[in-house]
């Protein structure tokens, strides 16, 4: 029996922020790489290539994922947002206004990823996920997702580190548009 | 699995949250990936019997998120939502999950030597930085401990796995799938190479619907745990009918309490027999000089556990 050569290079075809787009790449290059190397979309951020540090946090198919250990390969087809592709017709996203407004950021590293975090852990809350604070307090879903508390805001951002710190107002700016 | 079975060392990829991970620190070098999140179920179906099927491909997120999880099985929830971030549990699936690998350092060090990455070449964990390591059931060859959390609640829910390999399909209780190290660390389970989980049983259990995890650690999130618990019980008057206990964090696999469970069966539940049950289960306990200090953890978390569960005070 002859053994499969694995493909080395492979086609994969993604939706960026709208945009279609087909590329043909090593099929180890991470989306991370992808975006910022293959497509100049430097937004996410790469801080520790490990799922650990969140500032490479885009969204696939809605849904909050870090870029750094995706393969591309793995996620052919899929709809990918970045930061670039939160502000809709040239108005910042309301996440983005707030986060200006309440100061949640300093050297902004970290942001771009705290963003789409934020955006779609907003979604998760919509859509009644629980968190590990949360699923604990007590009441229904409809009650979790009407009370979105600090503690619970920190529990389901716990992915996205900042160096700077600017935890508190980051905090406030997602407590300011989950209201 | 004809494709995998035709390319010597290839693995097979879920969400890729540990397996990229360790391909890039050079600790696993496959030579194909397969992605099978497309061909094991991503979906979670009501049994006949009333328990639960779980896909392999599902997310863990999806998993937690689940009303029937949340509502008959909240231990399974709420070790779920325990673990890693949104980020990471929105791509790491079911089968992934469980054959995640151990996060000793030494392991995921390629420079040093590790019995379970490099058969033979020693255990330096045992005399070095091990302070986050096993309690119960290692060997002179490693004292690595299993990472999950999700794994533990299935072991207290006696989840049964399903495996389809080039001999056909099996399955067998979560508890049977992760193994203890002995003399042969290399292997965190007893799967065959080849072999697929393809999706992971709950079965009925009413007395679930009165569970809870609880995880120990040195951050408030986004951390492994020291020790970690997962607890069922369910009361008959005053007296214990369920109870089921799996400890994480502590071993080479979830570690299934059974002598906690067997000292508290049919009896009162009281602080002093909690403590007896959780002395029974200590003595198989064997502390390293660094994990001396889970030995009370391990105690104070049985009886808080089983004491929240029991409605005490």
């Amino acid at each position: 029996m002859s053994a499969t050569e694995p493909p080395v290079r492979a086609g994969v075809t993604l939706r960026v922020n709208g945009v279609p787009h087909e590329l043909e790449i090593d099929t180890r290059v991470s989306l991370l790489d992808l975006l910022r190397e293959h497509l100049g979309l430097t937004g996410a951020k790469k801080g520790c290539d490990q799922g650990q540090c969140g500032a490479c946090t885009i969204l696939i198919n809605g849904r909050r994922a870090n870029a750094c250990l995706a393969l591309a390969v793995a996620h052919d087809g899929a709809e990918i947002t970045t930061v670039e592709g939160l502000a809709a017709e040239g108005e910042l996203h309301p996440l983005q206004r707030a986060f200006i407004e309440c100061d949640g950021f300093q050297c902004g590293y970290c942001t771009p990823g705290q963003l789409c975090s934020a955006v779609a852990m907003l979604e998760e809350v919509r859509a009644g996920w629980p968190s590990a604070v949360s699923v604990r307090a007590g009441g229904g879903a409809a009650e979790e997702a009407a009370t979105l508390s600090p503690a619970d805001i920190r529990e389901r951002m716990s992915g996205n580190l900042c160096r700077c710190g600017a935890y508190v107002n980051i905090v406030a700016a997602i407590a300011e548009v989950a209201r | 699995m004809a494709l995998r079975g035709g390319t010597p060392g290839a693995t097979y990829l879920g969400g890729g949250t540990n397996l990229v991970d360790l391909m890039r620190v050079g600790v696993e070098r496959p030579a194909m990936l397969v992605d099978v999140t497309g061909a094991v179920g991503a979906g979670i179906t009501d049994t006949e019997a009333g328990g639960l099927r779980i896909g392999a491909a599902v997310r863990n997120s999806v998993l937690a998120a689940d009303p029937r999880v949340r509502e008959r099985y909240p231990v399974l929830a709420q070790a779920l939502l325990d673990g890693a971030s949104g980020q990471l549990r929105n791509l790491a699936t079911t089968g992934g999950n469980l054959l995640q690998r151990t996060r000793c350092p030494y392991f995921y060090d390629v420079t040093k030597p590790c019995n379970k990455r490099s058969p033979g070449s020693g255990c330096p964990a045992r005399h070095g930085e091990h302070h986050n390591l096993a309690l119960f059931g290692h060997s002179t060859h490693c004292v690595a401990t299993h990472p999950s959390d999700m794994a533990v609640a299935l072991a207290a829910l006696d989840a049964t796995v399903h495996v389809r390999g080039p001999a056909g399909r099996r399955s067998m209780a979560v508890s049977e799938l992760h193994r203890l190290p002995g003399a042969h660390p290399e292997f965190d389970t007893v799967l065959s190479p080849g072999d697929l989980i393809t999706a992971v049983e709950l079965p009925p259990l009413p007395a679930a619907r009165n569970s809870l995890y609880r995880k120990v650690r040195e951050r408030a999130s986004f951390a492994f745990a020291l020790v970690s618990i997962a607890a069922v019980l369910e009361m008959r008057a005053d007296t214990v009918g369920e109870v089921r206990v799996a400890l994480g964090g502590v071993a080479h696999k979830p570690w299934r309490a059974r002598r906690v469970e067997a000292a508290l069966a049919g009896a009162p539940l009281t602080v002093e027999r909690m403590v007896a049950a959780a002395e029974a289960e200590l003595e198989v306990a064997a502390p390293l000089p660094l994990t001396a200090y889970k030995v009370e953890l391990v105690r104070n978390l049985i009886v808080a556990a089983l004491s929240a569960l029991g409605g005490a005070p």
